[in-house]
């Protein structure tokens, strides 16, 4: 175990910018802290770096309790967001400061920054500033400076924030390939949801200071722990349907739901792709119109309104959509294939004071 | 450079152009009138001291500066600003630091206090000491038990000067700290530098231009002041006259062409104290364009 957190909570005045958090990290797992913007995730990783102190729990490096250590002691790499890197000095000895500080002699300084520089591309920039670089490199050197003193954990907050679209994707690519090489047990903070399931071994999801769920991507896209996880990971259609005669209803859906009580409001999610649709009005039990279609390269999302007025999302293939035929104003029928009764989020169980019936997760085939 | 689109400021050439600048009179007429003002109020005046100064001859100039009253009273004066100007660096830059890096309570009442000795008046601050430290004052039954003189001595005239000159650096680094931010600090931290090594590797670069220029309008003031130091330094010719009291000395003895000379040195500082403000912005302009440009140029 690298990293442990146990219950860390960190307090702002009355505000809890993170609550009662706990999870742990692999040796060398590159591991992605994930939420909406002021979920409290980049406090949490400062926490870990030591910028800031919990306000209660312990952090563990290696085993090792490091509420009282300072960030100097902590042999940590921290990437900014905004990459920090020293206006006043050149490439060189932006990547070298770490290991002038740590009084490495001067041709081992030589030889680990040359090897930074080939590992970074950034070869022949030595001499640069930081002013006549552009934004990914300057992202590179705060990254190599980060590493130079080969710290035992590498911090990165939203590492790709502040670059251009078209350049994130090499990014992240670039980022997978360095852990690859370098093998640095790695935690990264981002609100893109598709940035960490692409790039990390393990999510852990936050929302408003609370930890949502630590899982894979697999896991917390197939199996969401609450609602919350279910909409932000990928797109969901949630309803909510009351459930009559062990059947959770609303408008023409119908969901059956095995061990639920009479009368009870449930939240039912299901994935874009468990739509399944046809132009033969007589395949499947639901109808719906075709209301939109939108491009998104090699799928397509389309919009399906029912006769109540319900819209649910639904996902297929370019082949799929033209073989059937299909387009707006199209009158065609669906089923859903799979669905779950989802929980509620922790942020909204920490609200209520008395807590309502919790359902357990219920996957139901081929309604 | 081939490929690189150099972005030339036109401003005054297209501006006269556009519907909202008013019609050229107007315009020359302001700008006249602005220089009018700064010739009488400003020009004239300083050139007079200069032209009073050698109405008697050089020969005379010279003997003026090197009578030894008033040579005593230029070398105090650099004594007193050697002191006040380091020790208001210190003071400044611990304040702006305290400022811009945390957040604390009483916060804006350092900045209010900071502020202090521009809106009181001279006479007034130099007053307070004389109310603490004077042989009536608060202290002065303390010190005159333990031989100490502050007022009526140097080490009053150094501690008015203080006092009026203290906004000036930590004014200046307030809002360079402010702008540079905390993280390259706490980016160099997580590299394992302490406090001091931060400090001197990382903040000093940054904060180079605002120092500089916050030492230089200290020491101009700290030369030059008047009101304060003319209150706490009992006027002892000789002994705690600065250069700017001399100069009064010297006018309300009847002996202008001396009183100027003394004044020219003044009037010399604080031409050189432009200069070198000027040197100092036109050189950070500089650097900011070609950080610009650069920029510009590095951009994939």
């Amino acid at each position: 175990m690298s990293i442990e957190l146990r219950n860390v909570s960190k307090e702002f005045g009355p505000v809890a910018a993170v609550n009662n958090v706990s999870f742990s990290v692999k040796d060398g797992e590159l591991m992605a802290l994930l939420g909406p913007s002021g979920g409290g995730k980049t406090t949490v990783l400062r926490m870990i770096a030591g910028l800031e102190m919990p306000t209660s729990g312990d952090v563990f490096i290696r085993g090792q309790r490091v509420n009282d250590v300072s960030v100097q002691k902590r042999n940590i790499g921290f990437v900014f967001q905004n990459y920090a890197l020293f206006k006043n000095m050149n490439v060189f000895k932006n990547i070298a400061f770490g290991l002038k500080i740590k009084k490495w002699n001067r041709p081992d300084i030589q030889d680990r920054i040359c090897e930074l520089l080939k590992l970074f591309g950034l070869e022949g920039l030595e001499k640069r500033y930081p002013h006549q670089l552009s934004g990914g490199q300057r992202q590179r050197v705060a990254i190599a400076r980060a590493l130079a003193p080969k710290p035992s954990v590498l911090l990165l907050d939203e590492p790709f924030g502040a670059v251009d679209a078209k350049i994130r994707q090499e990014l992240r690519e670039w980022l997978v390939t360095l852990h690859h090489e370098i093998n640095v047990t790695t935690i990264f903070v981002t609100h893109d949801q598709e940035e960490a399931l692409e790039v990390a071994n393990r999510i852990v999801i936050f929302s408003r200071g609370l930890l949502e769920q630590v899982g894979t991507p697999r896991e917390v896209y197939e199996q969401p722990a609450n609602e919350f996880v279910a909409r932000f990971i990928g797109v969901m259609n949630v309803l909510e349907a009351e459930v009559q005669g062990g059947v959770a209803r609303l408008g023409e859906l119908a969901f059956p739901v095995a061990g639920a009580a009479e009368g009870q409001h449930l939240r039912i999610g299901f994935r874009p792709y468990a739509v399944q649709i046809s132009s033969d009005l007589t395949q499947y039990r639901y109808h719906a119109v075709l209301r939109h279609t939108f491009f998104l390269g090699v799928l397509l999302r389309v919009e399906l309104e029912l006769p109540s007025g319900l819209v649910i999302r639904a996902r297929m293939s370019k082949e799929e959509y033209a073989n059937q035929g299909l387009g707006d104003g199209c009158e065609v029928s669906f089923q859903i294939r799979q669905f779950r009764v989802l929980a509620q989020e922790q942020a909204a169980l920490a609200a209520e004071s008395d807590l309502s019936y919790q359902p357990p997760p219920v996957l139901g085939e081929n309604i | 450079m081939a490929g690189t689109v150099t972005r030339k400021t036109t401003v005054g050439h297209r501006a006269s152009q556009r519907g909202t600048e008013e019609s050229p009179v107007i315009k020359w007429l302001l700008i006249a009138v602005a220089l009018a003002f700064s010739a009488v109020f400003l020009l004239l005046p300083l050139i007079n001291v200069f032209a009073q100064a050698f109405a008697k001859g050089l020969a005379y100039y010279h003997d003026s500066l090197w009578h030894p009253d008033s040579w005593a009273a230029i070398r105090l004066t650099l004594l007193v600003a050697a002191i006040s100007v380091p020790l208001n660096v210190l003071f400044g830059v611990a304040a702006a630091w305290a400022i811009a890096k945390f957040e604390f309570r009483g916060k804006s009442l350092l900045i209010t206090v900071i502020d202090l000795p521009f809106s009181v008046s001279p006479v007034v601050a130099g007053l307070m000491f004389v109310v603490l430290f004077g042989l009536q004052g608060f202290f002065g039954s303390w010190l005159d038990a333990h031989d100490l003189r502050i007022i009526y001595a140097v080490p009053g005239i150094v501690l008015a000067t203080v006092f009026i000159t203290f906004p000036f650096v930590a004014r200046e680094l307030i809002p360079v700290m402010q702008a540079t931010g905390t993280e390259q600090e706490q980016a160099a931290m997580t590299l394992g530098a302490n406090g001091w090594q931060t400090f001197w590797h990382v903040t000093l670069p940054s904060i180079k231009w605002g120092l500089v220029y916050g030492i230089i309008l200290c020491n101009a003031r700290a030369m030059g002041e008047f009101g304060a130091v003319s209150v706490v330094s009992g006027h002892i010719t000789g002994q705690t006259d600065t250069m700017p009291l001399r100069v009064e000395k010297l006018y309300n003895e009847y002996n202008a062409p001396a009183a100027f000379a003394v004044a020219s040195l003044l009037a010399l500082l604080a031409l050189l104290t432009l200069g070198v403000k000027t040197y100092m912005e036109w050189k950070q302009a500089r650097e900011y364009e070609r950080s610009q440009a650069d920029s510009e140029a590095a951009k994939p």
